[in-house]
């Protein structure tokens, strides 16, 4: 079994070429590439500035001058949704930054110290037996409501499913003989941690992370909705819904695109990360 | 200048119990005993389970004895704590059975040589490109191939690199575990004799684990065979071939003894499978599949008689095979 989880992990030396090959993972990765392209390029991009008011111009649908119509405040929703893209790719990438090491860590640790996993995976079980965005909600209100405790309380969300993942891999890889051969040579276990184990538990690692990048702009979206997230002056796709909701009677418009933008970027990040698991040893990815 | 040299390594009374899952004691090695002269290699031989490869991973302290010795150089490894025993590391090293699961898919070969020469405190620098390139060429590879990742490589050659590795550290004792058994036939001859030009160039003490013993006629001085975690039989080769005083060895040379004043000499292949080592038979643990098993077998352990000459056998009917 562990001669076969190693030569699972050994054959994927081109990544990128495979998920070419994979229509549906293709058109995630293109989908994915474009929004985070037009997002961080918005400043280039965007006809308006994000926060300027006309109030002339309130409410109008859709108009070759404003492309996805204007808003309450007569603020351009097409250069709002190219900014809001920013901060919501922006917390997402943070909460995978932030979910990665803790989890990673946690993972590790479980994994190659026999004596630390009872207790963190007890810890991990308990983390993932409550519902993601009732365990976000109560540490956004334990924290204060801001960008930072958002990234924060979704990263402490997301953090157990990648303990998980690095917890099993780490399991198979510690009894592999290439770690056992590196013992023999006295290399020292912080350099085994990192040299032998990561590095072969990174594709996993990528699946899982690509999965909660779209959870976190999801659940980011949710928190604003839910008038608990970020504040509703900083505009992200989130707190653009919250807001275009006062207005779905008069001005659809101002929650369509912001929507939109997220169910497209959610589920094409949903598509790749469907498209790498399948290059994966599919023991390694169970857990997922 | 005493004729008998102190071993290499002198094993005691090795002895290594797992707890099973269930609670349950799997007593994988016990009470083995061998020693490795210097220069020297020796066989361990026995069938698959029968804890060959847990004695040569206790002794390199790969994991935890249960209890017994194991003298190297002098030293008991055992005694050692584990920063103790850092400092031996380098000297004791070991090839692994399977080729494809002993190199880092993620690290280039170069890689991974390097990290045996940084153990070995081998300066880095261009000095480093030639050490690579020579030790690729010592174990009959290219030095181009230093760039390369494990999977572009057969078995074979993988099973080359892994040797390459064992030697970077220049180790005065190797164990090496069933190193071609995973090997295509046809490849496992050439990394045989390999190791064989190895052993002499490089005066080698080794370990060889194989579990029959064709493969280890040619390679090794003595032979210990094992049965069910115990040593049924250890000494010269020449002695355990061609006089083997233990029925389990003379099965695994496919001719058993038939106990009748003809002395007629007939094959009788083993029957049956190994008992678990979670619930060893008493007495002798390979009484449940001995064609010369009698009910006094059930009793003790056999005690390990010395033949003279370094021949060790453990069979209360030894005699009887003279
Ligand atoms: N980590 C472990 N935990 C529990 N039992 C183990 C462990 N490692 C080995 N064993 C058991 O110890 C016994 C001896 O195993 P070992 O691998 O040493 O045998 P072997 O002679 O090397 O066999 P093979 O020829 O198949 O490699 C087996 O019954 C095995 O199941
Ligand atoms: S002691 Fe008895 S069972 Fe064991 S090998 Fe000798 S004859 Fe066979
Ligand atoms: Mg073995």
């Amino acid at each position: 079994m562990a001669a076969t989880a190693g030569a699972g992990m050994a054959r994927e030396p081109n990544l990128l070429m495979r998920i070419a090959s994979r229509p549906t993972a293709l058109i995630g990765l293109i989908i994915v590439t474009i929004v985070i392209v037009l997002s961080v390029l918005a400043p280039l991009i965007a006809p308006y500035a994000p926060g300027q008011i006309a109030v002339r111009f309130r409410l109008q649908g859709p108009s070759l001058a404003h492309l996805m119509g204007t808003d309450e405040l007569g603020r351009d929703v097409f250069s709002r949704v190219l900014h809001s893209g920013r901060t919501s790719l922006g917390v997402g990438f943070a909460v995978v930054i932030f979910a990665s090491l803790i989890g990673v860590t946690l993972g590790l640790v479980a994994g190659f110290f026999r004596r630390f996993d009872a207790p963190v995976s007890r810890l991990i079980d308990a983390m993932m037996a409550f519902p993601d965005i009732l365990l976000a909600i109560a540490l956004v209100a334990a924290l204060g409501p801001s960008a930072t405790n958002v990234v924060i309380a979704l990263g402490i969300v997301y953090a157990p499913r990648l303990a998980r993942v690095v917890r099993a891999s780490t399991l198979v890889i510690r009894e592999l003989p290439y770690v056992e051969a590196a013992r023999a040579l006295g290399v020292p276990t912080p350099v085994i941690l990192v040299r032998h184990v990561l590095r072969n538990v990174t594709s996993p690692l990528l699946v899982q992370a690509t999965f909660i990048f779209a959870n976190a702009i999801l659940a980011e979206a949710g928190l604003s909705f839910l008038g608990v997230g970020i504040s509703p002056d900083i505009p992200t796709w989130g707190t653009m819904i919250s807001v275009g909701r006062q207005f779905l009677d008069q001005a659809p418009w101002i929650m369509w695109f912001p929507g939109s933008a997220i169910i497209l970027t959610v589920l094409s990040l949903q598509l790749l990360g469907d498209g790498l698991r399948d290059f994966l040893d599919p023991r390694l990815a169970k857990d997922v | 200048m005493s004729p008998v040299e102190a071993p290499l390594l002198s094993v005691e009374g090795l002895s290594k119990r797992f707890l099973a899952r269930n609670g349950r004691v799997v007593h994988a090695v016990s009470d083995v005993s061998f020693s490795v002269r210097k220069g020297t290699t020796v066989g361990l031989v026995g069938e698959s389970g029968s804890g060959k490869t847990t004695a040569g991973r206790t002794v390199l302290r790969l994991i935890e004895p249960s209890g017994g010795k194991a003298v190297f150089d002098g030293v008991d490894l055992f005694s050692l704590s584990e920063r103790e025993m850092k400092a031996y590391r380098k000297r004791l090293q070991i090839i692994f059975q399977d080729p494809f699961s002993s190199l880092n898919p993620r690290m280039r070969i170069d890689a991974i040589l390097g990290e045996a020469l940084d153990a070995a405190r081998f300066p880095r620098g261009s000095a480093r490109k030639d050490r690579v390139a020579e030790l690729l060429s010592i174990v009959g590879l290219s030095p181009d191939h230093a760039r390369r990742f494990p999977h572009e490589f057969s078995g074979g050659q993988r099973q080359r690199i892994g040797i390459a590795r064992a030697l970077a550290v220049e180790p005065d004792f190797i164990v090496a575990d069933e190193p071609v058994s995973a090997l295509d036939v046809s490849v496992q001859a050439q990394v045989l004799n390999l190791m064989g030009d190895l052993q002499k160039r490089f005066n080698l003490s080794m370990l060889f684990i194989a579990h029959d013993l064709s493969v280890v006629e040619y390679l090794c001085d003595d032979v210990v065979v094992m049965y069910l975690g115990r040593v049924m039989e250890r000494g010269p080769s020449r002695k355990v071939y061609a006089a083997s005083r233990h029925p389990y060895t003379r099965a695994l040379l496919a001719t058993a003894p038939i106990p009748d004043p003809t002395r007629r000499r007939e094959r009788v292949p083993l029957q049956g499978d190994i008992p678990s080592p979670l619930d060893p038979p008493s007495g002798c643990v390979f009484r449940t599949r001995c064609p010369m098993a009698i009910p006094a077998c059930a009793d003790i352990v056999p005690p390990v008689a010395h033949l003279g000459g370094d021949h060790h056998v453990a069979c209360i009917r030894h005699a009887e095979l003279a």
